[in-house]
């Protein structure tokens, strides 16, 4: 993991500095608030409806098992003893007090931890494939630059101020495990003909009120030149991105009305008629950064698979687990494992402190004292052996933390909706909750299914990218819920398209299995349900959906 | 026809807690101690809650529509009940965040 240097740390400490004696000046009334609002939010605290909320960073997710027990201190000691990862990868706290944040973040920054841009019009956390490092099916660990984009994009002067916020992400494997094509600007790392890595660069991707998948604006940009590229790509934003109307300001409105064509030849005028080599990254750097991301000293010694294999004959729940949340490492004998935080009938992507301590405990003893965090809100421990795996599941399940459900029915993605957020029109978490308590029985028989919901058309929870989305609108003083179909993220990202008129609360779970028998009728082997309805098209759901009862 | 009857509501600056005007320069979380207005007095209750030195006690004061229920005060949008009585389920179901020690109540309870 990356260790913050001399300059990170001096930097954050003065930041703490100039934020506690911006607080102390509210709280005198020397500030008022339309003067304070900006300040705070630059330092990630927002104002929710039942009290402040504070996002804190965790740069591509990362986390160690120090930090793991910062942040549940921080939960026990100013919040509710508990957190909620979000789909960019941070962690809110939802019972804040204002008075002291300053003490917070002070905290956090004894473990190198901030809340610097998790808000305002700037770039935001840059977000990477969850397995990066030790994905089987990765050309090279996205890592080292997903920290030089951090480093180089923190308070950049430049682009302090854009249009709207802005969010990277990058791949660097076969599978797109991070839904690079709904980011402002994404990266897929691969290999030019000559054998040299470098990065494709899609631009102009986004959800919200106006969604659109980012597209391809140049297919090979050397490693070297990669911020310059990115720099190029915000100037063209910044030059003619729309600030009159806040709908529009995103960069996937710019991409979208030049054309992507337009925007890319646009782009190429200004990356070649700037300097260049002022930002190029030279290789020694690359190696130095990579170097904070070196893999561990793994136990190459022999695994028992017989062992393994007998545990999860004898235990069906171990065996399932296994199945569902266990993925291929790039090291013989060593898995991948998911901690769901999806335990069905709780709050998709909420975890206690006491749940992060053992996440904490669990990553020093087993996983090099390394845990991710995903933007699907799970966590990833990355370096389990597989020998190791059953004694993890049963410490797990002992916190409620073995959930057997990543990408099932009931792993939904979801945004905190009308119970936390002063954005929201509609609930989404009780929805979630009574939709996986209804599915979760059949959710084997399912398979891979993907349902994401958001509480208002800002897209927190991804709506437009789920088999099923869910977006909660308010209606004549009523919650009831949009339903899309066929929305995908990877690299087969697709928006789901809207089936019709929208639903009652009490109705979705009904409407979901609805949805999902037809599917499964329909489904021909191996299909997953973005295939099948693309193949059969919207009539059949359609028409099961809205038949009179 | 029934008058409107509007309270005013915010967060408290210190720790964000959702309080209401009680008139007199006087705040509280205890929403039927709110002052009400009806029909167009609204706008200078409104007016009436933001007058006082630095620092106010509420951040972003705003005028919101209740009903009487009996000797209770109740907002008339799904939003405002929410922020009144808490959030709707998980760990924190019924807790504000005046709520010192709140028990977990893990209550699935989604009707307002």
């Amino acid at each position: 993991m990356y260790r913050y240097d001399d300059f990170d740390h001096r930097f954050i400490d003065e930041r703490v500095a100039q934020y506690r004696d911006q607080v102390r000046r509210r709280l005198a009334g020397q500030l008022t608030e339309d003067e304070f609002r900006p300040l705070r939010l630059m330092n990630g605290l927002y104002l929710q409806l039942h009290a402040y909320m504070l996002r804190i960073a965790i740069p591509y997710g990362m986390l160690d098992s120090t930090k793991l027990r910062k942040l549940a201190h921080i939960m026990r000691k100013y919040d509710r003893g508990y957190g909620h990862f979000t789909t960019r990868t941070n962690l809110q706290l939802h019972w804040i007090k204002l008075e002291e944040t300053p003490d917070i973040l002070a905290e956090l920054a004894s473990v190198e931890m901030h809340a610097i841009q998790t808000s305002g019009n700037s770039f935001r956390n840059t977000t990477t494939d969850p397995f990066a490092g030790v994905a089987a099916d990765e050309l090279e660990d996205p890592r080292p630059y997903a920290e030089i984009i951090r480093q180089w994009a923190t308070l950049h002067p430049e682009f302090s101020f854009l249009p709207r916020k802005f969010k990277i992400a990058i791949c660097a494997s076969k599978e797109d495990r991070a839904a690079v094509k709904m980011h402002d600007l994404g990266l897929y790392l691969h290999k030019n003909e000559a054998g040299e890595l470098g990065f494709e660069v899609v631009v102009g991707g986004g959800l919200g009120r106006t969604p659109y998948l980012a597209q391809s604006v140049k297919k090979f940009v050397p490693r070297r030149d990669v911020l310059s590229y990115i720099e190029a790509c915000l100037r063209v934003y910044n030059r003619y991105g729309r600030r009159d109307n806040l709908w529009k300001a995103r960069i996937k409105i710019l991409v979208n009305s030049l054309g992507p064509a337009k925007y890319a030849e646009e782009v190429e005028q200004e990356w070649l008629a700037s300097d260049r080599e002022a930002i190029a990254i030279p290789e020694s750097y690359i190696a130095e950064i990579a170097a904070a991301f070196a893999p561990p000293d793994y136990d190459r010694s022999p695994v028992d698979e017989a062992a393994l294999e007998r545990a999860m004959a004898a235990n069906p729940a171990f065996a399932r687990w296994v199945r569902n949340n266990v993925h291929p490492h790039k090291v013989a004998g060593h898995a991948v494992v998911t901690i769901s935080l999806k335990e069905v009938g709780k709050t998709g992507g909420d975890i206690t402190a006491e749940q992060m301590e053992v996440v904490a405990d669990l990553a020093d003893e087993l996983s090099f004292g390394e845990a991710r965090v995903a933007y699907e809100q799970n966590l990833v421990l990355p370096y389990v052996r597989r020998d190791k795996l059953f004694t993890l599941w049963q410490r797990l399940d002992a916190a409620k933390l073995g959930t057997s459900n990543k990408d099932l029915v009931t792993d939904i993605i979801c945004c905190p909706g009308l119970d936390y957020c002063g954005l929201a029109t509609a609930r989404s978490i009780p929805v979630a909750q009574r939709i996986a308590k209804h599915m979760a029985a059949k959710e084997d028989a399912i398979g891979t299914f993907n349902i994401k919901m958001s509480g208002c058309i800002n897209a927190c929870g991804h709506h437009h990218l789920g088999h099923i989305g869910l977006l909660g609108v308010e209606k004549n003083g009523e919650e009831v819920y949009q339903i899309t179909l066929g929305g995908d993220a990877g690299h087969n990202s697709a928006i789901g398209t809207i089936v019709g008129p929208a639903v009652k609360s009490d109705d979705v779970p009904a409407a979901i299995d609805t949805l999902i028998g037809i599917y499964m009728k329909l489904r021909q082997d191996g299909e997953r349900f973005p295939e099948t309805y693309r193949r059969v098209g919207q009539a059949p759901f359609k028409e099961a959906l809205y038949a009179p009862r | 026809m029934a008058a409107s009857m509007q309270i005013v509501t915010g967060n408290r600056l210190a720790d964000g807690v959702v309080i209401y005007f009680a008139g007199a320069g006087e705040w509280t979380p205890a929403i039927d101690k709110a002052l009400v207005a009806e029909d167009d007095h609204a706008n200078a209750l409104l007016a009436e809650a933001q007058v006082g030195l630095p620092p106010l006690p509420a951040v972003g004061p705003i005028l919101i529509e209740i009903t009487r229920d009996g000797d209770h005060l109740r907002p008339m949008t799904l939003r405002e009940r929410i922020r009144a009585s808490g959030p709707t389920t998980g760990p924190m179901a019924g807790h504000t965040a005046l709520d010192a020690n709140p028990a977990a109540s893990g209550v699935d309870d989604y009707s307002i």
